[in-house]
């Protein structure tokens, strides 16, 4: 059994190994370019699910009984993919592949089971709707796994993100779990000047649990968040406020770097800053 | 089991495709417990009463919310169920057009969606139920098959083929109550193979849907005048059945596609897309809804409105056919 310390040091390694290998999948893409700062904001919210909290079998991805994670914000697929690598499920090699012609890992990801990728992302807004009908699914085949689901603030502006709010408290689903990555920032600038909308009260209107922590970056806040117990046939939601670009200070909170080419130059600077 | 006995088809003839889908879906729910019905709000449109009493726990209503209802039934496919998400054809396929897309396309989850009451069903409701672009819609996306049953016997084999087909599928429905009969017994239905009702020489009226009937009644109005007229029930209008056309466009002068659909890409632009390379075909008479938004009414109105009566039909088929001076002995 391992304590709660453990486990945080265990996420910690993982969300550290997480953010180098973002680095270099980003600079992989060339003048391409990379959503980097929508990955990093979510890097200790996926590390906790991967690293503390999910049900799964690295050298099985497929097994019946694992918990489901289902990145809804595409944007983030980089982040996804490195826990995927450090978490054993899929290798090294294969993260670099990333960004290839033709290749499996694409800059939005698309469902490939067999390397743990449960779903297809990219478009927004459309990724509760399935981890709530995957949910459903669930107590339909007696099959007791979770579903998680992780949505951008920004993403919340869709319309179809509530009509799945609205549904899943009527089917009394207590094995979703939705979190916000609240890094209050999206493509047009902050997201208070683009849209502003009051998330908290909006999910507790809708029936939700309503769990907001104070720093998304905070692995021990993360892990209460998720271990706390449920409440019976409720849906949680962790709204969860990050800062966009986290660990590389002069990506943080730029919205240069919602989607920014990463040089060699650039890479060097930022490893350097996490190695300190 | 469903039974094909005349009680049965006469029962789900006077029910109509919309009702008689709930009944058909509850008689193959009863031997295969992976099916599941769900709907944004249409379960009594859809004669879903009794499979709701029958099964209360595989009825799941998203409330009128449609985008929810194709994503909630994407995520019951992947855990191995097979859900018939059932809305009005034109919320089911334009409101929900990007999740159909998303999650049936893009994703390819095994689920069967069903446009009730397309074309003018819903009749004095007006255009926003009306539907007369969900073939041009859905043949768009990719991987998608594509039914639409021309009576209801036919309707029960599409949605025993679904089931037993593991891919996503639309099934669009037509015709008010009384939908009327075109097969009287049981027959062999299989995806993607069309049907040849009625051969002839001179002419071959290809079909689709509600307009499969009304295309038998015009042949042998056509009949009287001498013309010899095949009649095909294209019941899968993706893939299309090539094979069957490629036989008629070396026998028959004229081809006439009649569909209660847009012209613009449904069965005739299907059609069009296959004899376009093709060497040499006959010319393409396409009947079909006009490219506006006229004036709504009653069912038979709007049909009478768009020229696809019995009687039209006919006359716009002998119309093109005397035009073109294809005939040799027509007697009129």
């Amino acid at each position: 059994m391992k304590d709660t310390m453990e486990l945080i040091k265990n996420c910690e390694g993982i969300a550290m190994r997480m953010r180098k290998n973002s680095l270099k999948m980003a600079l992989l893409t060339g003048n391409n370019g990379a959503h980097l700062g929508s990955c990093l904001s979510i890097v200790e919210i996926i590390a906790t699910l991967y690293g503390g909290v999910m049900n799964y079998k690295p050298n099985d991805p497929v097994w019946k009984g694992r918990d489901r994670f289902i990145l809804s914000k595409g944007h983030g697929s980089i982040a996804l993919y490195s826990a995927l690598e450090a978490s054993g499920i899929i290798n090294e090699e294969k993260l670099f592949t990333f960004a290839q012609n033709g290749g499996d890992l694409l800059c939005t990801s698309h469902i490939i089971p067999e390397l743990g990728l449960e779903y297809s992302n990219g478009t927004l807004g459309f990724g509760l709707s399935y981890g709530a009908g995957l949910a459903l699914a669930a107590y339909k085949t007696n099959n007791p796994f979770n579903v998680y689901v992780l949505l951008g603030d920004g993403e919340c502006n869709e319309g179809s993100i509530w009509e799945a709010a609205m549904s899943a408290p009527h089917f009394k689903l207590s094995n979703l779990i939705a979190i916000v990555d609240l890094n209050s920032m999206q493509s047009d600038g902050k997201a208070s000047d683009v849209l502003e909308i009051n998330l908290e009260n909006m999910w507790k209107g809708f029936g939700w649990e309503v769990i907001k922590i104070e720093d998304g970056h905070n692995i021990s806040q993360l892990l209460n968040s998720f271990t706390k117990p449920r409440i019976e046939g409720k849906p949680r939601v962790i709204i969860a406020p990050t800062i966009k670009g986290k660990g590389i200070s002069f990506m943080e909170n730029n919205s240069e770097w919602h989607y920014g080419v990463v040089t060699k130059e650039v890479f060097e600077k930022a490893m350097i800053e996490l190695s300190c | 089991m469903i039974e094909y006995n005349s009680k049965n088809i006469r029962a789900w003839s006077l029910l109509g495709q919309a009702r008689s889908l709930g009944n058909t879906l509850l008689e193959l729910a009863k031997d295969n417990y992976k099916i599941i019905a769900v709907t944004s709000d249409m379960a009594k449109t859809s004669g879903l009463d009794r499979f709701g009493k029958t099964f209360p726990d595989r009825l799941i209503n998203t409330g009128i919310a449609e985008q929810n209802m194709v994503g909630i039934s994407a995520g019951l496919a992947t855990e191995g169920l097979i859900p018939f998400a059932i809305s009005f054809a034109s919320f089911s396929t334009m409101r929900a057009c990007e999740p159909t897309r998303h999650f049936l396309g893009y994703m390819q989850r095994n689920v069967k969606l069903v446009g009730v009451s397309s074309g003018f069903a819903t009749g004095i409701f007006g255009h926003t139920h009306y539907c007369k672009e969900d073939f041009a819609i859905m043949r768009a996306i990719s991987g998608m098959v594509i039914i639409s049953p021309a009576d209801c016997t036919e309707l029960s084999k599409a949605l025993e083929a679904a089931v037993n087909y593991n891919g996503p599928v639309y099934i669009r429905l037509t015709g008010q109550m009384n939908n009327p009969i075109v097969y009287k017994k049981d027959y062999s239905f299989e995806i993607g193979k069309a049907i040849k009702l009625k051969s002839g020489a001179d002419i071959t009226i290809i079909a689709i849907g509600s307009m499969v009937y009304n295309s038998i009644k015009a042949s042998e109005l056509l009949e009287q005048k001498g013309i010899s007229t095949s009649v095909i029930d294209m019941h899968t209008i993706k893939p299309l059945d090539t094979s069957i056309i490629d036989s008629e466009i070396s026998s028959s002068k004229l081809i006439v596609s009649v569909e209660e659909h847009s012209k613009i890409g449904g069965l005739g632009g299907a059609i069009a897309e296959h004899l376009s390379t093709c060497k040499q075909h006959p010319v393409l008479l396409r009947l079909g809804i006009d490219d506006d938004f006229q004036k709504a009414g009653s069912y038979l109105y709007v049909i009478e409105q768009n020229q696809l009566l019995t009687e039209q039909i006919a006359s716009n088929i002998l119309k093109q056919y005397l035009k073109l001076k294809l005939h040799t002995n027509v007697s009129i």
